[in-house]
């Protein structure tokens, strides 16, 4: 455990009014902008579908069917047969959805016309066009088929579909999360090395550099390159203002590590809902014309993929260099080392911190806007599900250990992927949290923390 | 004058509706870890789909109700072994990042396609497939019965039989917390909140006591997931992250280490999101916010409420500064 890092005694408290307010200032300052240009933000599509509804006799067979380029494939024809030697019939509208009451329980068979597909498109593992589904009144049944522009594709989560080229495919995306992923997760370790807080609502800065790459990029119709920039100008100010308003203060008041840990899970359900107010639940793009893609060395990523990357492992050399190499650098690791020894030799300690907080918010906001690129788009739970892999990453590597979180991000990401070759996707995040639980059973310090800090 | 009558009668009924009384039940479940033994759990909510989970499966699979309770509950006690083990040992936050990510390998794994056959996959799993035989069990006659303004079906989905159930379950075990928090055992809890290393001195095992209080409070927690689906489904994802700290911030709001904090931070909970709202549904014209957003404003009300909580009351409305402890 940490000594507290502040000497001066407790000043009065700051109204209460004024901390909420300024939460909520912050909470919405990001998304305010967009209101002012974007007319018609997002919202999530209403689950209904036309033609059927479920009620107590009904069941609703139905399904989404869209393009390989994401459009709806209107027309496609389906025939669905049941018990009691039901059949019938559904066709996509022109929203990609189609839907068949059913009103008897049991197992249907779903069987899509290869016919009746759009030119140029295929159906993916084309030797199932038959889906079993089981119906149950009162309740919809989900069927799922999956277009592709080539023939005789395959979704390969199939055993058989292992080769090496989908290994090194799956590797060089691992090693692109990890590459994001570090941007952000240094951040965090960062505020975890020199404050002791293990931030909960650093998978909000990430998002917000996202959104706000949207709303530059996207709405704005900006150079995506100055988009990012001016975002993250924006995030490290968003930093900046909450050690100014929220964490100084808090930290003045004694508040214990716990405590603080709580207002970052609370500043983060507030963030998640504000950004669902100003942007809706469904996903935004922040570059809307389709990626090209380029292969090297028999992998293909987009284009966008090998410049995050660039951007990336510049970002990440420079900020190696202003630890290890600069005054101030130096520093900030005095005060992550021991913040009391830091004090007496003279440092500014809460200057320190307050340059972490910018830093990290700046470097979550970067990671957010390259994610969004990358995972094509971005939405109000980009960092929310990214948050717990960064945790992974940085104990895997050490907490408060900047090298070992870039370290543990760069794992973490390639098992995240790799992990996609022997089992279903559900299972990707899973697995690097299963480590981060192994982990800390028999190294709880990490990879190159010291024992000591574990406590 | 109607409109606030009809706005309080709808109020009356979100405070004693059947998901107000499972999350009553999830929030002293977190109050024995939390509140009496300091404990940081942030996977609440697991034990909650565990619970769920286990009943559910267990019913649809044609076992009697009360084997499925107790294949329910004694998910709880596996899961809350499991996480134990690795984690007691552990400073507080170690503790919390690891129930919350347990949490969420809980969630991931039940949502899985290849689960689908059990867990049924993302969808879940209906309430009508294991409902019934809960209602099976009810002494009630059919029909309608209006107590005050409170008019429900003596056994539908979200009637009277299961409010009876989940509110006589919220009081046992309120009953129960009070004993215990009183005997000699919950005062070893308390002490180990206090400071762990006095009671280890004093001869006890702290090990095997925060295993105890886990398994005891998270056998409650899936307790409250088995009230929580049977007016509903089972759905993972409803079951998340987002729940736990809804659970924590019931907690807080009420009071941690009382006996009846959990049960009025639950019940303050979604009455006043309820009525955040009903009122910016209602006097906020649609061009400025929407319905969807009027509930998405709540949530983050209850964000920054959380937030000024734990920094201006940590001790909640009932709460005793003095019993609290976020020592890490």
């Amino acid at each position: 455990m940490k000594p507290d890092t502040t000497i001066a005694p407790p000043t009065p408290l700051r109204p209460a009014l004024f901390v909420t307010v300024l939460t909520l200032l912050l909470a919405l300052a990001g998304a305010f902008l967009s209101v002012m240009i974007a007319p018609e933000p997002a919202r999530a599509q209403g689950g209904a579908t036309a033609s059927c509804a479920v009620d107590a006799d009904t069941a609703c067979i139905q399904g989404s069917i869209r393009t390989s380029e994401g459009e709806p494939a209107s027309g496609v024809v389906l025939t669905v047969t049941g018990p009691g030697g039901f059949e019938g019939t559904a066709e996509v509208d022109g929203t990609g959805r189609w839907a068949l009451p059913v009103t008897e329980g049991g197992q249907y068979t779903v069987a899509l016309d290869t016919d009746s597909l759009p030119d140029g498109e295929f159906l993916t593992n084309a030797e199932q066009d038959e889906r079993m589904v089981n119906a149950t009144l009162g309740a919809n049944a989900g069927v799922i088929f999956q277009l592709s522009a080539t023939e005789g594709a395959t979704t390969g989560d199939t055993a058989a579909a292992f080769n090496w080229e989908r290994v090194g495919q799956q590797l060089a995306s691992g090693i692109r999360l990890g590459l994001l992923l570090a941007l952000a997760a240094i951040g965090l370790s960062l505020i975890y090395g020199t404050t002791g807080l293990s931030s909960f609502s650093h998978g909000e800065q990430v998002t917000l550099g996202g959104l706000l790459a949207y709303v530059f990029a996207n709405q704005l119709g900006m150079n995506i390159f100055l988009a990012a920039m001016l975002t993250v100008v924006l995030c490290a100010a968003t930093g900046f203002i909450q050690d100014w308003a929220i964490w100084k203060p808090l930290r003045r008041r004694g508040l214990s590590l716990t405590q603080l840990m709580i207002v970052t899970i609370g500043l983060s359900i507030a963030l998640q809902y504000a950004f669902q107010y100003f942007f809706g639940a469904a996903t935004v793009r922040i570059q809307t014309a389709n990626p090209s893609t380029v292969t090297l060395a028999g992998i293909t990523l987009t284009v966008q993929s090998y410049v995050a990357m660039g951007v990336s492992i510049v970002v990440l050399v420079l900020t190696g260099l202003f630890l290890t190499k600069t005054r101030t650098g130096r520093a900030t690791r005095a005060v992550s080392d021991n913040p009391a020894l830091a004090a007496a030799s003279g440092i500014d300690v809460d200057r320190i911190i307050r340059l972490v907080w910018t830093v990290a918010a700046g470097l979550a906001g970067l990671s957010g806007v390259m994610l969004g690129l990358v995972l094509n788009g971005v939405n109000w739970m980009t960092g929310l599900q990214i948050l717990l892999l960064m945790f992974a990453a940085v104990t895997l590597g050490g907490l408060g250990t900047s090298f070992g979180a870039l370290a543990g991000s760069l794992i973490i990401g390639v098992i995240v992927e790799l992990t996609n070759l022997v089992l279903p996707g559900d299972f990707k995040y899973a697995t690097a949290l299963l480590i981060l639980i192994v982990i800390l059973l028999f190294r709880p310090q990490g990879i190159f923390g010291r024992a000591e800090r574990i406590g | 004058m109607d409109y606030v009558i009809s706005l309080l009668r709808a109020l009356t009924g979100e405070a004693l509706a059947p998901t107000t009384a499972a999350f009553a039940l999830a929030a002293i479940g977190l109050n024995i870890h939390f509140g009496f033994t300091g404990l940081i759990n942030m996977g609440q909510a697991a034990f909650l789909l565990v619970g769920a989970y286990g009943f559910a499966i267990s019913l649809t699979s044609g076992l009697p109700i009360g084997v499925a309770v107790l294949i329910g509950l004694l998910c709880g006690v596996i899961f809350a072994l499991i996480l134990g083990v690795p984690t007691l040992k552990l400073r507080g936050d170690y503790l919390a990042i690891v129930t919350i990510c347990a949490a969420e390998i809980i969630r991931m794994v039940g949502r899985s396609s290849i689960l689908t056959d059990v867990t049924g996959g993302s969808n879940g799993i209906t309430g009508s497939s294991y409902r019934d035989a809960f209602t099976a069990l009810s002494p009630l006659p059919d029909g309608q019965t209006t107590i005050l303004w409170f008019t429900y079906d003596n056994n539908g989905v979200s009637g009277w039989w299961i409010r009876i159930v989940a509110w006589g379950l919220v009081a046992l075990l309120c009953v129960i917390v009070f004993l215990l928090s009183r005997s000699p055992w919950g005062r070893v809890l308390k002490g180990i909140r206090e400071d762990e290393d006095a009671v280890r001195s004093l001869g006890k095992n702290v090990f095997s006591y925060k295993m105890q209080a886990l398994v005891f409070g998270g056998v409650i927690g899936s307790l409250a997931g088995i009230i929580y689906v049977l007016p509903s489904s089972v759905q993972p994802d409803a079951l998340g992250r987002s729940t736990t700290f809804f659970i924590w911030t019931a907690l807080l709001l009420g009071g941690a280490a009382t006996v009846f904090g959990p049960v009025l931070g639950a019940v303050l909970f979604f009455s006043v999101r309820l009525l955040i709202r009903t009122l910016a549904g209602d006097f906020i014209p649609a061009s400025i916010m929407s319905n969807q957003q009027a509930d998405q404003f709540s949530y983050v009300l209850v964000g920054v409420a959380l937030m000024c909580l734990i920094i201006f009351r940590p001790q909640g409305i009932l709460g005793n500064k003095k019993e609290l402890s976020f020592s890490v």
